[in-house]
């Protein structure tokens, strides 16, 4: 029971039976947070561990959700074209890759974002989406309401399970170490002979592959598709927040994050654009005060009580170390 | 066609203008200040409701622009400079936060109401010169063309030609260097901070004179910023003048083609322009010249 996947798989199995104990509404709140928790821990992966700061995961996020839209319009079954869809969306990213990752920090962040904004407008110009009207995947108004807010839970659950294992396995292999030595200083990690470039190639598409997995997921069961909500740059600054609170440079940081932002729309999601602006807030005083987030805190707190002759100073700014649990 | 040569040609002035901001917070503090198009909406907004109390547009301006001359040296006193050892992400991630905090601020203080200046210009907002040809030029946007000109000129020789600005300059080739030379780098970043997000403002204003503005169009300000700046070339005033101008063609002439052609011919040339220079520095790097015909030419010269 000491290795993480094994972990993993329990809490997905006995997670997999809540259908049969929980209302309609609990099930549908526990997609979210599964799709929250799905969008915090790739975009961790992508700029805490990584490096890579994208306003431009959305891109994904919607890309998937088109792509399934399509495979429906061409003919298809509706579960399988998301998983077609998911695909597509990784498929285009990797295509995409060998543009967007040759640019470094911000212009990366801005050229990402630019990208997606053109996926949105060429989106948008396809007349099956109805420009801002956008569309609906109908075809799954035939499947039986319970059955679907059920499978959507499973989809959500299983590509949740599906990513974190995924990147468990990854960052524990010899592509974690490079990933690692390339998120600190990709330059010192070429000339130790990391390849940077497979590497973060591998990084992006993975990251992309679960950003386009939680548009599926988004999908299947809210139903509707709207270009400006699916591809809205909103979904950044949300991956942003989680991440950022839960702990940029821990594995399990952002899933942290997530339950937080879970929490925090379920209390005060009423107070509206207030709200959105206090999340705004929150994340300056994490970057500004407590870049390591609560993952941070956690290995803080832990340091001092197997240590407490030692006093422990506050992490300055300057030191953004790694977050030591795994 | 000519009207949208025309058009696109004006609206470089304003682009220049908010790009200007944004390059030269770049070029000194090595940020890229995501919060910059929302600072630019806290301008107009400002503005907005200056006149909004019975003042003059002229004087909302001037009082605005050194009002957010001040915010932004606080945001560099207290949030920016905490950033800036900490390496490339945290300034991103900051800002990025800040952007959230004012586009839903705004929202929430001044409501989702689509608003401009337009009524409170008058007559000017549609006044209008007919050239020969017929060709109908708004006055207004001739005046912002104008206006973001000279103030890119006066930029050019404050930092040409004042102390603060050789300070700036060599701040921004070589900050260690010019903290040796005896330059105050913190008293020469809130400056430089002080600069752009009071160009950012008046960018602002421009916008909201011609066009309506909301408080989550911030993003959409900072994306025209960021590829005029490209566009153009980082680090040259003049250059970015021209990147602003080549986006204001490129989305005019996009919006010939289809109604969401606008912001896509902007976004294209942008990624076009990114891409070459990143396709050049490829072809460097192998050794080889940009376009792989000419090679094949000197190939056949060295033969005899």
């Amino acid at each position: 029971m000491k290795h993480p996947i094994t972990w993993l798989m329990v809490m997905a199995v006995l997670l997999a039976a809540l259908p049969w104990m929980l209302g309609a509404n609990a099930v549908d709140k526990l997609t979210s947070l599964f799709i929250l928790m799905l969008l915090a821990s790739t975009w961790g992966l992508l700029a805490g561990q990584a490096g890579l700061v994208s306003v431009g995961q959305q891109a994904f996020f919607g890309l998937g959700a088109y792509f399934a839209l399509r495979l429906v319009d061409g003919g298809w079954s509706a579960y399988p074209s998301l998983l077609a869809g998911a695909i597509g969306a990784a498929f285009v990213a990797w295509v995409l890759s060998f543009f967007v990752l040759r640019l470094k920090d911000g212009e990366f962040a801005i050229a990402t974002w630019v990208v997606a904004e053109v996926i949105r407008i060429l989106v948008m110009l396809d007349p099956l989406v109805q420009g801002e009207t956008g569309t609906s995947l109908l075809a799954l108004n035939q499947v039986d309401p319970d059955l679907r807010r059920n499978i959507g839970f499973w989809m959500s659950l299983g590509s949740l399970v599906f990513m974190v294992g995924l990147t468990v396995w990854l960052l524990r292999s010899a592509v974690g170490t490079a990933t690692r030595a390339m998120g600190e200083d990709d330059e010192a990690a070429a000339s130790l002979g990391v390849q940077v470039m497979p590497t973060r190639r591998r990084v992006y598409v993975l990251a992309s592959l679960g950003a386009a997995l939680a548009g599926v997921a988004w999908l299947a069961s809210a139903i509707t598709f709207l270009p400006r909500t699916n591809f809205g740059v909103q979904w950044s600054v949300l991956m942003l927040f989680m991440a950022l609170v839960g702990g940029l440079r821990s594995q399990w940081g952002p899933l942290l994050g997530a339950l937080l932002l879970f929490a925090l729309q379920e209390s005060l999601g009423h107070l509206g654009a207030w709200y959105l602006a206090g999340l705004g807030a929150v994340a300056m005083v994490f970057a500004l005060w407590l870049p390591r987030g609560l993952a941070g805190l956690w290995d803080d707190w832990r340091a001092r009580r197997t240590a407490p002759s030692l006093t422990t100073t506050t992490p300055s700014i300057t030191q953004l170390s790694r977050s030591t649990t795994p | 066609m000519i009207d949208a040569l025309i058009q696109g040609t004006l609206l470089g002035g304003y682009y220049a203008v908010l790009a200007a901001g944004l390059s030269l917070m770049f070029g000194v503090l090595r940020i890229i200040n995501l919060a910059h198009g929302d600072l630019a909406m806290v301008g107009a907004f400002a503005v907005l409701w200056l006149v909004g109390l019975g003042w003059s547009t002229w004087l909302a301006v001037l009082v605005t622009l050194p009002a957010m001359g001040v915010v932004g040296m606080g945001l560099q006193q207290w949030v920016l400079a905490r950033t800036l050892r900490a390496g490339v992400l945290l300034p991103l991630l900051v800002t990025m936060g800040l952007g959230a905090l004012i586009q839903n601020g705004l929202y929430g203080v001044f409501g989702s109401e689509a608003r401009s200046l337009a009524n409170a210009l008058g007559e000017l907002s549609w006044a209008s010169w007919v050239l020969p040809g017929d060709i109908v030029v708004g006055q207004l946007p001739v005046l912002t063309l104008v206006l973001g000109v000279a103030v890119l000129a006066g930029l050019q020789l404050v930092l040409r030609h004042t102390r603060l600005g050789r300070s700036i300059r060599a701040a921004s080739a070589d900050s260690e260097a010019a903290a040796l030379c005896g330059i105050d780098a913190a008293q020469v970043h809130r400056a430089a901070a002080a600069i752009s997000v009071g160009l950012a403002a008046l960018a602002g204003a421009m916008l909201a004179t011609r066009a309506t503005i909301e408080p989550y169009g911030g993003p959409l300000l900072l994306i025209m910023a960021f590829e005029a700046v490209v566009i153009g070339g980082i680090g040259s005033i003049w250059g970015t003048l021209l990147g602003g101008i080549l986006l204001g063609l490129a989305q005019s002439l996009g919006a010939l083609v289809s109604p969401h052609g606008f912001y896509l011919g902007g976004h294209l040339l942008f990624l076009a322009v990114l891409g070459g220079r990143l396709w050049s520095q490829y072809r460097h790097g192998l050794g080889l010249t940009i376009w792989p015909v000419r090679q094949r030419s000197r190939v056949v010269e060295v033969q005899p």
